[in-house]
């Protein structure tokens, strides 16, 4: 793979560009108080994103409880309720722990090298919305050790599951999301205030590169939905504590309502899960393609419309819970309308790569496997959006294959492709690309060898969420069961990589890819404590 | 302001209108769904009988399921589980509660239509679900139901259920509140 890279230029210290600032810094605490006080972008985004992979192993032991559980049908591992706690905890923990503050870690990191800023615009704020997240996943995870377990309603929470039939702890389990909400919300709040007042002079909106559009984007969609979230949370709260009935039919509340604001929220949440994704795989895409982006505006309006019509949708979650028809099809063709959107994005990754000289870097690797494993995914949404036959996918393993399909060779493998592309700017040194392939392959059949057979169990009938199944689904089952030990051994991999990574390696110059143009590329690598604190002269290319 | 001062301004208002969006829908969706009665929920209120000529060329299956909620010891109990009515004949049913616990208890049956376009032409003279009962241990009550499907009734709709569930009442959800407001959410 290095007779692709261009020649190497010195990497001696950089100070003509990044201004050795270190001694504008006089007295910078060490050991674990500069972690704990740090404002730096670069510093809280790793801090992010180490609790991220923290998080993406602690969700993946529970589903590999889950797994082993299901590996024969019966009940042998785990008594019920527990099984209950782990896919609930697993559902948490990986969305909230673990995808979304990957993304906020990634966006930390580069959203102010992407468009020529010192630093995120409220630094101190950053280091606050970092630090909520280690004390609410302690708290949400100590809530199994409490009596009468943690959260076993699901990661959808459905009142009156999650209010009177809850465990005890549910309490905790609120505290603990309003605090990963507000979390979310500061980044979000960070991340606008960056985007749309820190470019480099003459960055226009067009001129940003799409991880950046992405995440402007996505983060109006936190502003928009986190609140919501806040707001049926308190409500379950204060029907728990307070004695009000706003989803308990006996006090003359309503159940189906508590459905329809958490998908008003839980849609556009999943969007926010996969448009960074979009945004990273369409850097990685053009810079191992050696062609500019094919459509960018396409894909800012595509990105666009996608968000605005994840408002439109919620219900499609909701097809059985007794929808009047006309409900039922506005839902499903709203839904099915965002499959335009998203297919223009998937045409413009396959034009990018058309006519191209393309390498095979890992975090390409990543990359291609995400554009076709995704749209599996997609094209299984199509098949649920389809109102009358959802009725028959509803609640089966088919919809824990689309949506897997959709977060992990998705959401994560896009996540993964970022951190081996910008592993050279993070640390100085590329990533060992033997190592990186293992990772990949090892990945990339442990996925299929899960999710895939779950599409045909699914099919066949075999209901989410429940610990035992029909002796029909025992080798689907098998399969998938040996794939996510496969899938879960296989990150031990990345782990080493990264680690390997930054501890040595091949040295990587400013520009550590030869297609790449963004302007994180001229900064050194690694990229110094401080960067941009004069603002980068920034030449639009024209797209 | 600065203009970063100025972004996060206006980010937080727009935080704070959704936060009260979110319990804005609250009321907003049950005035949806009373006005276009899509959630099969009925009046709490008992309504007049429509003075119409019953339809005697069609016949509408009506089906009725009670159940106990959770912690609930009473049944209810319905003389007929299915008859069969025409639209704009005025219909009564018997049911009958008993509390089979050794304690007094108030009770509530909370309604539900099915499907739920159905509840637009259903109307109640009179209900048992309109007010809560009070029963002593051991005690059984007779309440009738009196409704009427009024002829309007979608042509497609040949078989209407209609599902009672029963609840306990603690005393902190009084009495007053529960009868005024059985249909929206959020009362104490
Ligand atoms: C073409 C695009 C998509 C379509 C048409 C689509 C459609 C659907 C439908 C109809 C369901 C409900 C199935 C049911 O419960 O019966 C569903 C579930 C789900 N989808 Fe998608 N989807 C799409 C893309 C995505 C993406 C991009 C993500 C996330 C990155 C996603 C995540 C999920 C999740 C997490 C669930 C299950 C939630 C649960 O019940 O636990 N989907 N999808
Ligand atoms: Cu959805």
């Amino acid at each position: 793979m290095a007779s692709n890279l261009p020649p190497k230029p010195t990497l001696e210290h950089s100070t003509t560009t990044s201004g050795g600032l270190a001694h504008e810094h006089h007295e910078r605490p060490r050991g674990m108080l500069r972690w704990l006080l740090t404002t730096n972008h670069k510093e809280i985004g790793t801090l992010y994103l180490i609790f991220s992979l923290t998080m993406f192993f602690i969700g993946g032991i529970f589903a590999l409880v889950v797994r082993a559980e299901l590996f024969q049908p019966g009940l042998q591992l785990v008594q019920p309720e527990f099984f209950n706690q782990m896919t609930t905890m697993h559902g948490l923990i990986m969305v909230f722990g673990a995808v979304m503050p990957a993304f906020v870690g990634l966006a930390n990191w580069m959203v102010p090298l992407q468009v020529g800023a010192p630093d995120m615009a409220l630094p101190r704020l950053n280091n606050f919305s970092f630090w909520l997240l280690p004390v609410a996943f302690t708290l949400l995870l100590s809530t199994l050790l409490m009596p009468g377990g943690g959260p076993n309603f699901g990661w959808t929470f459905y009142a009156p599951l999650s209010t009177t039939y809850a465990p005890p702890s549910t309490t905790f389990f609120i505290l603990s999301l309003h605090m990963a909400g507000i979390s979310s919300i500061l980044g979000a709040i960070n991340i606008i205030a960056t985007i749309l007042n820190l470019r480099a002079p003459g960055m226009r909106l067009m001129d940003m590169p799409l991880f950046v559009w992405t995440w402007l984007i996505t983060a109006f969609l936190l502003i928009a939905v986190m609140p919501i979230l806040a707001g049926v949370i308190t409500m379950m709260l204060m029907d728990i504590n307070f004695g009000t009935s706003f989803f308990n039919a006996a006090g003359g509340g309503d159940p189906v309502l508590f459905q329809h604001l958490f998908w008003f929220f839980g849609h556009p949440e999943v969007y926010i899960m996969i448009l960074p994704a979009f945004g990273i795989v369409s850097a990685i895409i053009p810079t191992f393609a050696r062609k500019p982006l094919f459509g960018y505006a396409s894909m800012v309006y595509a990105t666009a419309s996608i968000a605005i019509l994840s408002f439109l949708v919620w219900a499609h979650h909701m097809f059985v819970v007794g929808l009047p028809l006309v409900a039922e099809l506005f839902f499903m063709f709203t839904t099915m309308l965002i499959a335009v959107p998203t297919g223009v994005k998937v045409f413009n990754w396959i034009a990018t790569l058309f006519q191209g000289s393309i390498t095979f870097e890992t975090a390409m690797l990543f990359a291609l496997a995400f554009v076709v494993l995704f749209s599996i995914g997609g094209f299984s949404g199509l098949m649920l959006a389809i109102a009358p036959a959802d009725f028959q996918y509803h609640d089966t393993y088919f919809v824990v294959a689309h949506f897997h399909y959709v977060l992990v060779p998705g959401a994560i493998f896009a996540i993964m492709a970022g951190v081996y592309y910008w592993l050279p700017k993070w640390t100085g040194h590329y990533p060992d690309e033997r190592l990186g392939r293992w990772h990949f392959w090892m990945s990339v059949i442990g996925v299929n060898l899960t999710f895939f057979p779950m599409h045909f169990s699914g099919l066949a009938g075999m209901p989410r969420r429940i610990p035992d199944y029909a002796l029909q689904f025992a080798d689907f089952n098998m399969v998938s069961s040996v794939g996510a030990l496969m899938f879960g051994v296989s990150q031990l991999l990345f782990v080493w990589g990264v680690i390997k990574c930054v501890r040595g390696g091949e040295k990587a110059p400013a520009k550590a890819w030869e297609g790449a143009e963004d302007l994180e590329w001229s900064v050194p690598s690694p990229a110094p404590l401080h960067t941009f604190d004069t603002p980068p002269d920034f030449k639009p290319v024209t797209h | 302001m600065n203009p970063v001062q100025r972004t996060v301004f206006r980010t937080v208002l727009a935080l704070m209108g959704m936060f009260a969006f979110a319990f804005a829908l609250v009321p907003l969706y049950d005035a949806f769904c009373q006005v276009t009665g899509i959630n099969g929920k009925v009046g709490d209120q008992p309504r007049s009988i429509a003075n119409e000529e019953v339809d005697t060329s069609r016949y509408v299956t009506v089906q009725f399921i009670t159940r106990s909620g959770k912690g609930m010891p009473w049944q209810l109990e319905v003389e007929h589980r299915q008859m069969r009515v025409h639209p704009g004949q005025p219909t009564e049913v018997n049911f009958a509660f008993s509390n089979n616990s050794g304690k007094a208890l108030t009770g509530r049956a909370v309604p539900s239509v099915s499907p739920s376009q159905a509840s637009l032409h259903l109307r109640k003279v009179q209900c048992f679900c309109f007010e809560e009962q009070h029963l002593e241990a051991g005690e059984r009550l007779e309440a009738p139901l009196v409704f009427q499907l009024t002829r309007d009734l979608p042509p497609d709709i040949n078989t209407v259920t209609l599902v009672y569930t029963l609840y306990p009442v603690t005393d902190s959800q009084s009495q007053l509140q529960a009868q005024t407001s059985p249909v929206r959410g959020g009362g104490v």
